[in-house]
């Protein structure tokens, strides 16, 4: 069904980015804009979500081309939960920015690249056209190029250097696999390309562009072994970055490999048995680093790598059940790594380190906190009933029907690996005793900040956690989506005749 | 001429992979450029290139009949262009400021993000 409004949530962002830049630097006035923005975006997506999952795929022919000949904005269930979250995230980001983020670093622009990046991420999750999806993309690393150098601290360019050639590599990777397959299919419109690529009798060449894909979108959602970047780059930002980057930007090339693998190049047995092997390899890669660090934002940064191979292995396997599983996790996901990343600003507020050697005591001085920080570090783990637990269900079931027991073996492995981090972090952040740290003077302290600032680093953690509670504790209504979800993905027919229109028959 | 332009693209994509694995960081960003134009020739050349037929329909007639020139590579390699274009003169800025900073121009060097104890 067309509907003109799907494009909301891109227009609305970037309406209220460009808003920010009249007030550049009135900074007070940016954080209460961006506050109220980020709650009619959540506004917005809620709303999207609820016209579609009543009304089924919703499309837009910009500027009234038809498809495949213009560009096409597709919003399934898939693309609007996830607009969904990157507007749950986005909110919980842009209050907890207003709280931690230095006012040196906001009159350099960053809330209004923060708007631009979350827009970047919308239009990708909504664009239903290849090459529009690679120009999205590209806002997105630019906005994401800009946020994790502002401020410019040593370790941030570094760690810059290494996030922008591996972007830029997977953008020239991504790029010429869009050139073949234009070349090959003669289409950019992805419900186009299903049926074209399905009647391409050189299958060689097309798994060739398949592989293209995958290292591209490998690269930009970290999954072995093209992870390396990631644990260099994302701890050297602010904490408010590093929880968007951490939730979302990995997360977008997970979404685009589901979508590319389920709607253009359905995987045959050698893709499938690929990516399995990779997801095994993830896991214990991410896994095995996680174990050795003790900062703490680094151990999140691998933990990133371990989970991101969860969901390239519902993938793998390739069945209604394990993509529930994927998607599943990719929900709870998302939710969970945007608060980690956000309770590690808050300890470091709070103590002035994220060395787990010498942090300690918090348990001791702040039970409430750690009460609530608890929530996100064992919905990880998943242990039942929180979010983490029914994804892990799902995917261990659906890798059971299949027969991928060694599978099984690795999920499980990285479920310990990942128990024993948490558990690691859990005793000696919190409940070893404190150990007296130097007063620093270039650190704020949360004590020394005033009551507004303390809430506003406070309250998203808080709703972060309430949604991740409500994830696992009312776990059907989350399964019942994901359900809808693998569906749509196993059989895209509904998307491909939502975006060309009727059955049309080829001459 | 379809030849000439697959020589090119090959030359480009080594030249651009080749000078990335060095160690300089200007090289490093020489690399990405020549890869980046690597690709935009690929666009090119796979979007099947015909001479002198523009595709402009008659006034008589309702629709191409001939083969004609497929305008849609161009526009996609110019967007590909002009993209690049914003991301390359940020990555020149970036490894400037790098350089002014760690005060190096050796990859190798940039390791302080990766040390366990900081």
């Amino acid at each position: 069904m067309n509907n003109p409004y799907i494009i909301l949530p891109v227009i609305f962002q970037l309406f209220t980015a460009v808003l920010l830049l009249f007030f550049w630097f009135r900074v007070n006035a940016q954080r209460l804009i961006t506050i109220i923005c980020s709650l009619i975006s959540l506004g917005i997506a809620i709303w999207l979500l609820k016209e579609v999952y009543q009304n089924g795929i919703l499309t837009m022919q910009a500027g009234g081309w038809k498809a495949p000949f213009g560009i096409t904005f597709v919003a399934d269930v898939f693309s609007a939960t996830m607009v969904l979250l990157t507007a749950i995230s986005g909110m919980a980001v842009a209050i907890f920015s207003t709280g931690s983020i230095r006012n040196a670093r906001l009159k350099f622009g960053y809330f209004p690249i923060l708007n631009f990046l979350l827009m970047g991420l919308n239009g990708a999750f909504l664009t239903g056209d290849i090459f529009n999806l690679y120009v999205w993309f590209e806002i997105i690393i630019i906005a994401s190029f800009v946020l994790i150098t502002i401020g410019g601290e040593k370790a941030q360019i570094e760690g810059a250097i290494k996030y922008v050639t591996m972007n830029l590599l997977a953008s020239a990777i991504f790029l010429t696999a869009i050139a073949i397959l234009y070349g090959m299919a003669g289409s950019l419109n992805m419900a186009d390309l299903s049926e074209q690529v399905a009647q391409i009798e050189n299958r060689g060449l097309v798994n060739v562009v398949a592989i293209l894909f995958l290292v591209g979108f490998g690269i930009k959602s970290a999954i072995f072994p093209l992870y390396f970047w990631l644990p260099a780059s994302y701890h050297t930002p602010p904490p408010a970055i590093s929880a968007i980057f951490g939730g979302l930007l990995t997360k977008v090339g997970v979404y685009a490999l589901l979508r590319i693998f389920t709607l253009i190049f359905i995987p045959d047995a050698f893709l499938s048995n690929l990516l399995i092997v990779l997801a095994a390899m993830t896991i214990l890669s991410g896994g095995l680093g996680a174990i050795l660090q003790v900062n703490m934002r680094k151990i999140f940064s691998y933990l990133i790598v371990c989970h991101i191979g969860f969901m390239i292995a519902g993938l793998g396997i390739y069945t209604e059940l394990a993509l529930v599983g994927a998607i599943f996790y990719l929900i709870h996901d998302i939710i969970v790594k945007t608060n980690l990343f956000l309770v590690s600003g808050l300890i470091f507020k709070l103590k002035g380190t994220l060395n787990i050697e010498k942090l300690g005591g918090i348990y001791k001085k702040y039970p409430k906190f750690s009460l609530l920080m608890a929530i996100p570090l064992f919905s990880l783990v998943g242990i039942p009933p929180l979010s983490g637990f029914w994804a892990k269900l799902f995917l261990i079931q659906g890798s059971y029907l299949e027969g991928q027991y060694t599978l099984i073996g690795f999920i499980l492995l990285g479920s310990f690996l990942t128990l024993w981090v948490i558990a690691k972090v859990w005793s000696e952040v919190f409940w070893k005793d404190a150990v007296n740290l130097p007063k620093k003077i270039n650190v704020k302290y949360f004590r020394e900040l005033k009551p507004l600032k303390q809430w506003a680093m406070v309250i998203p953690i808080v709703l972060l956690a309430a949604t991740s509670l409500y994830i696992g504790l009312a776990a059907e209504h989350i399964i019942l989506l994901s359900k809808q979800i693998a569906a749509e993905l196993i059989d895209p027919s509904a998307y491909i005749e939502a975006v060309l229109g009727s059955k049309t028959t080829m001459p | 001429m379809e030849l000439l332009l697959v020589i090119l693209i090959g030359l480009l994509y080594a030249s651009g992979i080749f000078m990335m694995l060095r160690r300089s960081m200007v090289k490093l960003i020489i690399g990405l450029i020549l890869l980046g134009n690597g690709a935009n020739m690929l666009i090119f050349l796979l979007g099947r290139i015909v001479k002198g037929k523009p595709p402009i329909i008659e006034s008589s007639a309702k629709m191409l009949t001939e083969i004609y020139a497929d305008p849609v590579p161009q526009a996609l390699i110019l967007t590909a262009i002009v993209i690049s274009f914003g991301l390359q003169s940020f990555a020149i800025i970036l490894v400037k400021r790098a350089y002014k900073i760690t005060d190096t121009d050796d990859l190798d060097e940039l390791n302080t993000t990766d040390e366990i104890y900081e």
